[in-house]
């Protein structure tokens, strides 16, 4: 089973610890996307990690507009360990997505004018 | 009345000493000389009243009659119980409550004891019970405090009444003056025609004081605060002045106790499924449909029918049908199965077989006989003759179609094996009720830290590796808080969860999670936001620093409140911020 | 002798004056600090120019006092020589720090800010639509503007900076501190905050009246209720930055049961003072479903303009995206 290889992982215990700054710094290092995935609502191995993630990706999907940032390309998926299937479909399906929007260009918040 | 000065008098020429201040009464009591009363309760204030109890004090050549309840002993009395003068008081006193009360039992009594036939006075109301005793009114006043009641009127129109004769808002309900009243004058009505069902089976408390269950342990009566008198009025405590043994006290109170502890097993229980939640079975409604547990209680030796199974009515049941799986398998209710009722259904039909004469049917979804030795049991049921319907009873109801059906419950199943809709009158309906989650899970659950199933149940750390563990660590779980079961379940899992207990206290440590959060004290404001964030309350403010600390013993190291704190005091080891952002950093390095 | 005392130089660059004002409201205090050193530059109150700076030897200014954001050629011109003037550089005030409110800015590029200042404001009357720019002929001799940027920059992503003063404008105790450390050689690591390194929970009176479990149904606007001058903001539903802002500032917007807004920064541990609150805030609203979430979400009108509003060129991200601009 293999999925996009665009996709790079960065491990966290919960999806309750990824804080919306981890979000910021992968878009101005260069990501085109950011996809969350944590485990289902009511199944959390921590309790309650993942309705804290949901409440962080509501609200910074919301202020991401605001930096001219689409919401389809900060993605929250419950993904459990045992849905590989699952992952490997969204990864696919989020890497075509993001392939559409084409690149973010964000040029780490520099102003190409002063540069120039 | 704890004098110590002695007062000397003869009672019908026998000398007695006693303490000052007793009455009459009270010293003929101790010779065994019997004066008959009627208005006179040794928890009242004597009233004399009914005049019943009048002896002869003779003084020197003087004579006089008085009555024996609330008059004092004095120091040379000599009294005389039934002297002639005091016999024809008497006498008298009896003639005329014969004629303000002809239809009052003790009066009838004592004239007879006297030898009265009939009074001289004339009756006005033969059906009056009421002597104007007042011991209801006392009662009311004086151990009930609740003085709803009183005399009102005078002469010959004094009666016993509440304020203007309506219903008052001072009486408790308590029903004491009715208990009191020695004619029975005084009876207690519901005013709200509410139908009591099964009142004998009925689980509550039945008086204020009582005996929580018949198999408690200890096996103490315990009071109940929302009955008692006393809690609502201050006032009684008469189980108190009558226990001998100074066993009771009102002014105890529930009290907090901290233990400290290794570990905790939770061995919280479970409700039973209320069966009035599945209206179309009539729980409730008819009188003849009861639950397991009520089965139970009426099937018991100690109980109500001393373990005869009856109906409502007192008679034996000809029919009963016996529902399976009211409030489990079912996606209305509960959607688990709860494991218990199949096989308790089977016994009790085996009990009604066996005390019993009636025609048993049991409706079932699927027989789930899983124990050891329960397939046997099944079978012999089968032997014995119990009918067995598969399939979901759909309704219980009076309704009757046929002759046949008439005053019966009928209940309306699905046979799926014959593949038809029958109606089966019967004349006992038990639902086999499930078993749900303690009302306080939740709650439960938030204080030990512990996650609950979807259905609430407490979950287990691995439902085959840990069983009797929880994802906090020395939090173990046992019986039907962690999912339905029987009693040999019950107590092999309560065993395990015991030496589990035992092992982790042996060892005297524990592991804790190498990924904690750790708060930074100079970097914390005491902000708190991360308190509540916390799933394992491990973060509590230390209000006297001024700042939040983390209990590593209750830390899981999920990282949220490290998300989530504001000021980045609150760090997760081995996946802090800095860390993080290097990681991001390194996979953007071409 | 006079000439033996340290020199200090002051600087505006894209401020209000606000950060000018707050060194005169050291009131008789100034006159300590004119005691203490000389100061050689101060274009706002004593008639240096730029040519007497640029005759300055290297590093002979000890301090340079510097407010405001960069976002013209000119400020990155003369921060840049200041830089190099001056031994050190202490970044002034909010805008230098962070970006302040100019910093908002960075939600819009030249042009979009060009097309409202100078032509479609309802107060603007320039039908020619005539905007400044960079080189203009007049009389065959050509007149120069300082370029204007895209991007609103603080002054430490321009320039090296010693230390940080926070604040809008930073109060007049934090001032003093900070001068008299500098002159008494009594200074923090390099890049220091000149302010506690604790959020502002730690100062505020209203900190023990939050609940044990601090959470919020609502969101409410101040001018939505009636703020309770005792109570938590947040515990009000009323947003309040100040869990994840600095403090030092002696909260002067609390006592005017104002919430705080955030203008003294994040501490040292948060990059994106924006963020972390964000993140605070979403974690403590008072609901798992996902509808009532979005609910809630949807009643913070402007979460970057409430959240960056003092910082968004020193965020992560620190403008908006070029392209989504038009």
């Amino acid at each position: 089973m293999t999925y996009a290889p665009n996709i790079r992982i960065i491990r966290v215990m919960c999806s309750g610890r990824v804080a919306p700054q981890f979000v910021l710094k992968a878009f101005i290092e260069g990501a085109d996307g950011v996809l969350i995935s944590g485990c289902h609502p009511g199944d959390c191995h921590y309790q309650e990690g993942n309705y804290n993630a949901l409440r962080r990706h509501r609200l910074l999907s919301k202020m991401l507009e605001q930096f001219g940032i689409e919401r389809e390309r900060f993605r929250l998926e419950w993904v459990s360990a045992a849905e590989g299937v699952k992952f490997q479909q969204i990864c696919d399906e989020f890497t075509e997505q993001i392939k559409k929007l084409g690149p973010l260009n964000l040029n780490g918040g520099k102003d190409e004018h002063r540069e120039a | 009345m704890n004098n110590d000065k002695k007062i000397k008098l003869t009672i019908n020429d026998k000398p007695i000493e006693v303490d000052e201040g007793i009455t009459i009464l009270q010293a003929a009591k101790m010779l065994d000389i019997d004066i008959p009363t009627l208005c006179y309760h040794p928890l009242l204030e004597p009233y004399a009243a009914c005049r019943i109890c009048v002896v002869e004090k003779k003084t020197g050549e003087n004579s006089d009659l008085v009555t024996s309840c609330n008059t004092k002993v004095q120091e040379g009395m000599v009294i005389y119980t039934d002297s002639e003068n005091a016999a024809k008081a008497r006498r008298l006193n009896v003639e005329l409550l014969m004629a303000q009360a002809p239809a009052a039992k003790p009066v009838q009594e004592i004239a007879k004891e006297l030898g009265i036939e009939k009074t001289r006075f004339e009756i006005e109301d033969p059906e009056e019970k009421c002597i104007l005793c007042g011991l209801c009114v006392r009662t009311c006043e004086q151990i009930v405090g609740a003085e709803a009641i009183s005399f009102i009127e005078r002469g010959k129109n004094r009666t016993v009444s509440p304020p203007f004769g309506e219903p008052s808002e001072a009486c408790i309900g308590c029903t004491a003056c009715a208990y009191f009243c020695p004619t029975e004058a005084i009876t207690v009505e519901d005013l709200y025609g509410r139908k009591v069902i099964h009142n004998e089976l009925n689980l509550g408390p039945s008086t204020a004081i009582l005996v929580p269950i018949r198999q408690a342990v200890p096996m103490v009566p315990v009071i109940d605060e929302e009955a008692c008198i006393h809690f609502k009025t201050g006032e009684c405590k008469l189980c108190e002045k009558v226990c001998e043994k100074e066993a009771i006290n009102h002014e105890m109170e529930d009290e907090e106790i901290e233990i400290e502890v290794g570990s905790v097993i939770l061995a919280s229980g479970f409700k039973p499924f209320d069966a009035t939640r599945i209206p179309a079975y009539g729980y409730g409604r008819f009188d003849n449909v009861i639950t397991g547990l009520e089965f139970e209680k009426l099937n018991n030796a100690s109980g109500p029918t001393e373990g005869k199974i009856l109906l409502a009515n007192g008679e034996e049941p000809k029919a009963v049908g016996i529902v399976h799986c009211v409030g489990s398998r079912d996606k209305n209710y509960n959607e688990y199965c709860s494991r218990v009722c199949c096989m308790y259904s089977l016994k009790f039909a085996h009990l009604i077989k066996e005390k019993t004469n009636a025609e048993i049917y049991d409706f079932y979804i699927d027989m789930r006989c899983f124990g050891k030795g329960y397939e046997e049991f099944y079978h012999r049921l089968l032997e014995e003759g119990t009918k067995f319907i598969r399939g979901c009873v759909s309704e219980v109801t009076d309704l009757a179609l046929t002759e046949q059906e008439e005053g019966k419950l009928i209940i309306n199943v699905e046979d799926t094996l014959l593949g038809i809709v029958r109606r089966i009158p019967v004349d006992m309906v038990i639902l086999a009720t499930g078993l749900e989650p303690g009302l306080d899970q939740n709650e439960i659950a938030r204080i030990f830290n512990i996650s609950c199933s979807q259905d609430t149940f407490f979950l287990e750390r691995h439902p085959k590796l840990a069983p009797v563990s929880t994802f906090s660590d020395g939090i173990f779980l046992a019986g039907t808080c962690q999912s339905p079961k029987d009693i040999p379940d019950t107590v092999a899992q309560a065993g395990a969860a015991a030496s589990e207990a035992l092992a982790l206290a042996d060892k005297g440590t524990f592991e804790l999670e190498p990924i904690t959060a750790e708060i930074d004290e100079e970097r914390c404001s005491g902000c708190q936001l991360c308190i509540g964030l916390c799933p394992f309350t491990a973060i509590t403010y230390n209000k006297e620093k001024g700042i939040s600390e983390i209990n590593d013993a209750l830390c899981k190291g999920c990282g949220t409140c490290v998300s989530a704190c504001p000021s980045g005091a609150s760090q997760q080891k081995h996946f802090r911020d800095s860390q993080i952002f290097a990681e991001i950093e390194g996979i953007f390095i071409e | 002798m006079s000439t033996e005392k340290p020199k200090v130089a002051f600087y505006w660059c894209a401020s209000c004056g606000g950060c000018e004002e707050a060194v005169i409201d050291l009131a008789e205090d100034i006159l300590k600090v004119v005691e203490a050193v000389d100061i050689v530059f101060w274009p706002v109150a004593l008639d240096f120019k730029k040519k007497d700076v640029e005759a300055m030897k290297d590093g002979s200014i000890a301090v340079s006092f510097i407010n405001g954001a960069v976002r013209l050629s000119e400020q990155e011109e003369m921060v840049k020589l200041l830089r190099q003037k001056s031994g050190l550089v202490v970044a002034f005030g909010s805008c230098s720090h962070l970006g302040g409110i100019p910093g908002l800015g960075n939600f819009w590029n030249k042009e979009t800010i060009f097309r409202r200042a100078y032509i479609t404001t309802p107060s603007t009357d320039n039908p020619d639509g005539t905007v400044p720019l960079e080189k203009t002929e007049v009389d065959g001799k050509e007149l120069t503007l300082p370029r204007f940027y895209d991007t609103v920059y603080t002054l430490d992503q321009v320039i090296d900076v010693d230390y940080y003063l926070p604040g809008c404008a930073p109060p007049p105790d934090l001032i003093m501190n900070a001068l008299q450390a500098i002159l008494e050689g009594k200074l923090p690591p390099k890049g220091a905050v000149l302010s506690p390194n604790k959020s502002l929970c730690d100062d505020c009176k209203r900190n023990e009246s939050k609940p044990e479990k601090l959470t919020i149904k609502e969101i409410k606007r101040p001018w939505e209720v009636e703020l309770d001058p005792e109570k938590c903001f947040l515990a009000q539903g009323v947003i309040c930055m100040g869990p994840a802002t600095r403090t030092g500032c002696g909260e002067r917007c609390i006592e005017a049961n104002m919430p705080c807004r955030g203008c003294f920064g994040p501490t040292d541990q948060v990059i994106d003072q924006g963020a972390k609150f964000l993140s605070s805030l979403a974690s403590i609203l008072d609901t798992d479903d996902e509808k009532e979430i979005e609910k809630i979400v949807d009643t913070i009108v402007d979460p970057a303009g409430t959240f960056y509003r003092f910082s968004l060129p020193s965020s992560i991200l620190r403008r908006r995206r070029m392209e989504d601009i038009k």
